[in-house]
């Protein structure tokens, strides 16, 4: 097996709140490889953006990494790097692509400065060649007029132009892993066919690897090759996509499968997994998706469930892995039943 | 303040150069974007801040001129005893004060005291506040959480009392001591409100997204988080100008500023103090002075504080 771009193994991000350690990120491990683009996927407070935010070490206090973890990026330990060390790789080979192309740029510089920025930091160009770059980025990502667009600031642009002035300032280094969080969340559906369709584009051309961070298992479809689910801080279910949306194994990605709203599935509304996720300072002992599950029995509750091999680089964080009958027996789950609904 | 011609000049022309641009009348066809660009613009369109720019434009004009405007020395007395206390007359036009001094060229020379004051005292508080408030709120944990405890503690002594006793400690004060001074009991509030909107600043995903590029903590603070944080300290200055004129006159009156016989609107009121009913124009004009001036900067300030804050 060939060394993969980026190997994650056992991070752990926990936040020192007052209201106790918040276990945001707790035990996650997922690889990379070199081209591929890898869904990450799970609901608001999953842990998903914060496993993104780890691997450039963008954690801010009381956020910490805990030790023990492990992240490398073609077999350098990221984590163990000196604060410049680890500046000089992002933005460089690892970038970052924000959810809201609005509050993600500076809304007092042009946005080729801002381009010109990046090359300036890693490139050390001239302010002549960095604004050359600028614009060679802005004409790759789609935008027209580029030499006048550079001059203008974010908010005279669209939010769909915003995003790809995003994607440029991401490019400028060619970084071999993109980090997208969530980056068509906020924009319209078609500008979001667009952007994804550009992001797919680019990456073929320069062969670099993304992590796709999402809530939205369309985009998912469109772009991964894997697909990671997480709940509650954990990976519940790693997968190729095909094999994902054919037969998801895990309860929680069930739900999340038929949550989809999806043409030609007339339904008077729309399906829902009941409950919410747990607060990340009090994680449930045993299964983390017990409340909410319309299988879980004993078991759940007193032991928590290791990554099961349930195929062929298909993994999943679920007892039914080893009692398969149960899943023929669903049952309202407790979260259901406790509220009375 | 004699000999200081060349200084006023170089001031007068600064003020000028800052205010200008700003006094123009706005264009109806101006799309530029930029947001300093459209701070100006916004400004433009508000008269009454225009105005009022206007008028401090013309009272440094008019400080920077003090010696040529002015018909008398401002400390010269005539005659004391014949020329006391005249009301204003076509040859006085402020009238003449106990020691027959003329009111109004000791009102236009007070007036290079209290501008000059206001101005120096207030770039010195504007600049050691900035600095202070950026680093803790930049530097944040514990050392934040001295920083701020130390000003909490100077700001709990009374600003006016702190002056009355460190000027009663020195005698005899030069206006630049008296800058320093003033200067230097006045930057908490500044570092505050600095400190409060770098941590504000920090925490927007455009700085995030610039240390995910790679910036360092330098550039960060200085390209992404200072110049976002431009717009309240510059309200807090011009609003800042006329506190310190206000103290100033204070200081003055008590005694305790500039030092007689030089002439600042303070001391000017103090020499008619005494006797308001009977001879009222030699505190009264220098008394409309301060009003008109304090007045003309904090509708400045409010008028940019509009200008950058459009909400």
């Amino acid at each position: 097996m060939t060394v993969p771009l980026l190997s994650v193994r056992d991070l752990r991000t926990y936040f020192y709140t007052s209201a106790g350690v918040a276990r945001a990120v707790d035990g996650v491990s997922f690889d990379i490889a070199r081209g591929e683009t890898l869904g990450l996927v799970g609901e608001s407070g999953c842990g998903k953006s914060v496993t993104g935010f780890s691997i450039l070490r963008l954690i801010q206090p009381p956020g910490r990494i805990e030790a023990g973890s492990r992240i490398s990026l073609d077999g350098e330990d990221l984590l163990a790097l000196s604060e410049d060390r680890i500046r000089r790789i992002r933005g460089n080979r690892v970038s970052l692509i924000f959810q809201e192309p609005m509050t993600a740029l500076n809304p007092v510089f042009t946005v080729g400065d801002q381009i010109a920025e990046v090359a300036r930091i890693h490139a050390g160009a001239s302010r002549r060649d960095a604004w050359a770059k600028a614009i060679e980025m802005l004409t790759l990502v789609g935008i027209p007029d580029p030499a006048d667009r550079a001059r203008e600031y974010p908010h005279q642009l669209s939010g769909g132009m915003r995003q790809r002035v995003l994607i440029a300032m991401a490019l400028v280094m060619n970084p071999a892993l993109i980090i997208a969080d969530e980056p068509t969340t906020a924009l319209d559906v078609t500008i979001q066919a667009q952007i994804l369709e550009l992001l797919t584009d680019l990456q073929q051309r320069f062969g670099a690897s993304i992590l796709m961070i999402t809530h939205d298992l369309g985009v998912i479809a469109e772009v991964a090759s894997r697909v990671v689910v997480m709940y509650a801080g954990e990976v519940v279910e790693e997968a190729p996509v095909r094999e994902l949306f054919a037969s998801a194994h895990h309860p929680y990605t069930e739900g999340l499968l038929t949550a989809m709203p999806r043409v030609g599935r007339a339904r008077d509304r729309l399906t829902v997994i009941p409950g919410t996720v747990p607060p990340p300072t009090a994680w449930p002992a045993g299964c983390r998706f017990r409340d909410r599950c319309p299988y879980a029995w004993e078991r759940c509750a007193s032991e928590h469930p290791p990554l099961y091999d349930v195929g062929v680089g298909h993994t999943s964080r679920c007892h039914l892995a080893v009692e398969p009958e149960r899943r023929a027996h669903p049952h309202p789950p407790l979260v259901a039943t406790e509220v009375g609904a | 303040m004699r000999g200081s011609w060349g200084a006023w000049m170089v001031a007068a022309a600064i003020v000028a150069l800052v205010t200008l641009p700003l006094l123009r009348p706005p264009r109806i066809r101006d799309e530029s974007a930029g947001p300093w660009r459209m701070i100006m613009r916004r400004f433009r369109q508000n008269r009454g801040a225009r105005t009022a720019l206007g008028i401090v434009l013309a009272l440094y004009i008019i400080a920077a001129l003090a010696p040529a405007l002015a018909p008398y020395p401002p400390n010269a007395q005539p005659d004391p005893i014949a020329m006391q206390v005249l009301a204003p007359s076509v040859a006085h036009l402020m009238g003449t004060d106990l020691a027959s001094r003329d009111v109004f060229s000791r009102v236009l020379h007070g007036a290079r005291v209290s501008l000059a004051i206001g101005l120096l005292a207030v770039l010195l508080s504007i600049t050691v506040g900035t600095i202070y408030g950026a680093a803790a709120g930049f530097i944040g944990g514990k050392t934040d959480a001295v920083m701020m405890r130390i000003i909490d503690a100077l700001l709990s002594i009374p600003r006016i009392l702190l002056l009355i006793m460190v000027t009663a400690l020195w005698g005899q004060l030069s206006i630049l001591l008296l800058v320093v001074l003033i200067g230097m009991t006045g930057w908490f509030g500044v570092s505050r409100v600095v400190r409060a909107e770098v941590m504000a600043v920090s925490a927007r995903e455009f700085v995030i997204s610039a240390r995910s590029l790679g910036a360092s903590r330098l550039r960060v603070l200085s390209r992404h988080v200072l110049p976002n944080v431009l717009s309240p300290v510059i309200v807090a200055a011009t609003l800042g100008i006329g506190n310190v004129i206000i103290l100033e006159t204070g200081l003055s009156f008590l005694g305790l500023g500039v030092q007689p016989p030089q002439p600042s609107w303070g001391s000017i009121i103090q020499d008619g103090a005494q006797q308001v009913s009977a001879h009222w124009w030699i505190s009264v004009f220098p008394g409309l002075a301060i009003v008109t001036t304090v007045m003309a900067f904090n509708a400045v300030g409010e008028g940019l504080r509009d200008a950058l804050d459009p909400r």
